[in-house]
């Protein structure tokens, strides 16, 4: 048990490292989510109330692009190294190692953009009232994002023009993550509960954990082998 | 079950089917469109644009059931490795792709007389768009490699992963009550014990009186209905059929060009 555990403190801290070195990826990341979040009030028109109505489903959207752009980065370099080969031939569980990778990425991605949030609230005028249950939809949210993430990117392992392909793959299947956070904001905005909302986003992250990385060991196996 | 995984003892099976399918298919279409269009009343309400349903309920019926016909096949790809089940995977998911789309068409041809609306953002409506995406992603993904054989178990994967929005649509029109109104047919007549004990809960009068009529369509109605389920199922067996022929020959030419090389 110990030696499993020791399997995934190593690949979390190997892609911590890799991703505080390249830390110029993060700062792509986040430089997109602050950029399109300010194009909004040029699309819309710089209104308060109208940005501050859509502020909550545009904080989200975004997300979710910033998320799915930066999956790339998961097991493409891996694979162009020869490292997640190795990964592969190690006897520890894969899925171990998957979940460890996902874990990372959402650190270094999901975490960096629930910092930045409130300030892109500001710029679209978010209704103060919401803050917390935004930020705690996202706490809940994001994980989901990089966990099925994952399988979208090893799934795309190898791909022509993976990066479309994992937008048509991944896309689809975050909507249920888009609703229940979106529609978190919106009920604690109109003066109800975000609790049962709250509780769905977690259902589905507790369905992720377990499920999301044996697909996604399965397809990085595939994607090395082939 | 395991003997016809193999590909050439399937397909002798499925071939001295076909034109018996093909017999049944043609004459309960054609009674079927025409208890549809012509002899069947044009209901009170929504006049003869309820004559969209004979499509339109076909159709989501079976993009659906493409779609677990192409989950089951990956899963026992994945399982037992049958080379069989990637193939009717391959075969179902253009066929239930086409038929999400009839169905969306349809019914937004539908909407717009009975609702206003060509579209709303309607749980049901949603949840079959989600499934027309996810038959897109399943074809790109099973084409997007140089080695087409490379495609097969990374679309398997997500067959399986996108299971998961069956269950969401079937029960969508329960869970949120909106809009696309729940099940004239199957609710009380196939699954009538879930529907009923979901409403008995409710409105256990209304329960009881639907749980002894069996379906809410009048017999006029019910009877195109079943033909055009029935034929519609026939016509997406043929399909499959005819597209697995297709798809065998292109794996065997392959499997020719590969030998070709080699030697």
């Amino acid at each position: 048990m110990n030696d499993f555990l020791a399997g995934f403190r190593a690949v979390l801290i190997r892609d911590l490292r890799l991703a505080l070195r390249q830390s110029a990826d993060l700062a792509l990341v986040l430089g997109f989510f602050t950029i399109a979040a300010s194009l909004f009030p040029f699309g819309v028109g710089p209104a308060p109330e109208t940005l501050a109505r859509i502020a909550p489903g545009v904080i989200w959207v975004l997300a979710l692009l910033s998320v799915m752009l930066s999956l790339d980065r998961l097991f493409e370099q891996d694979l162009a190294d020869g490292s997640l080969e190795q990964m592969v031939l190690t006897p520890r569980p894969l899925v171990l190692t998957v979940l460890a990778k996902a874990l990372a990425h959402w650190i270094t991605t999901g975490l960096p953009l629930i910092a930045i949030t409130p300030v892109i609230g500001i710029l679209l005028n978010f209704p103060t009232a919401g803050y917390s249950t935004l930020l705690i939809g996202l706490a809940l949210g994001t994980p989901s994002l990089s966990l099925i993430g994952a399988v979208g990117a090893a799934l795309t392992l190898g791909a022509r023009r993976a990066g479309l392909l994992i937008a048509l793959l991944v896309l689809p299947l975050y909507i249920p993550i888009l609703i229940f956070g979106v529609t978190a904001v919106e009920s604690v905005l109109t003066g109800f509960e975000a609790r049962a909302h709250f509780l769905y986003l977690s259902a589905i992250l507790a369905a992720a954990i377990p499920l999301a990385p044996l697909a996604a060991a399965a397809a990085v196996r595939h994607g090395v082998e082939g | 079950m395991h003997r016809f995984a193999n590909p050439s003892q399937f397909m002798r099976v499925a071939e001295a089917m076909l034109p018996w399918m093909v017999a049944l298919c043609i004459p309960l279409m054609g009674a079927g469109l025409y208890y549809g269009l012509w002899a069947s009343p044009a209901d009170y309400q929504q006049y003869d644009t309820v004559r969209i349903m004979y499509i339109h309920v076909p159709t989501a019926f079976l993009a659906q059931a493409s779609y677990v016909v192409m989950a089951l096949g990956s899963a026992s790809f994945l399982i037992w490795k049958h080379p069989l089940g990637d193939l009717i995977a391959r075969a179902a998911a253009p066929i239930g792709c086409v038929f999400a789309f009839i169905c969306l068409v349809t019914g937004s041809l539908w909407g717009k007389p009975t609702w206003g609306t060509y579209w709303v953002w309607d749980a049901r409506l949603t949840s079959m768009l989600i499934l027309f995406f996810l038959f897109l992603g399943y074809l790109a993904l099973a084409n997007a490699f140089d080695d087409p054989a490379r495609g097969d178990k990374p679309a398997a994967i997500l067959a399986v992963v996108g299971i998961v929005n069956i269950p969401i649509i079937k029960f969508s029109v329960y869970f949120f009550n909106t809009l696309h109104q729940k099940s004239t047919l199957f609710g009380d007549l196939i699954s009538g014990g879930e529907e009923a004990a979901m409403s008995a809960l409710q409105q256990p009068e209304i329960a009881a009186a639907a749980a002894q009529q069996g379906s809410s369509l009048p017999p006029s109605m019910l009877l195109p209905l079943m033909l055009m389920l029935v034929a519609f199922s026939l016509f997406f067996l043929i399909l499959l059929v005819l597209r697995l022929r297709g798809e065998l020959a292109t794996v065997r030419l392959r499997a020719l060009r590969a030998g070709l090389r080699a030697g």
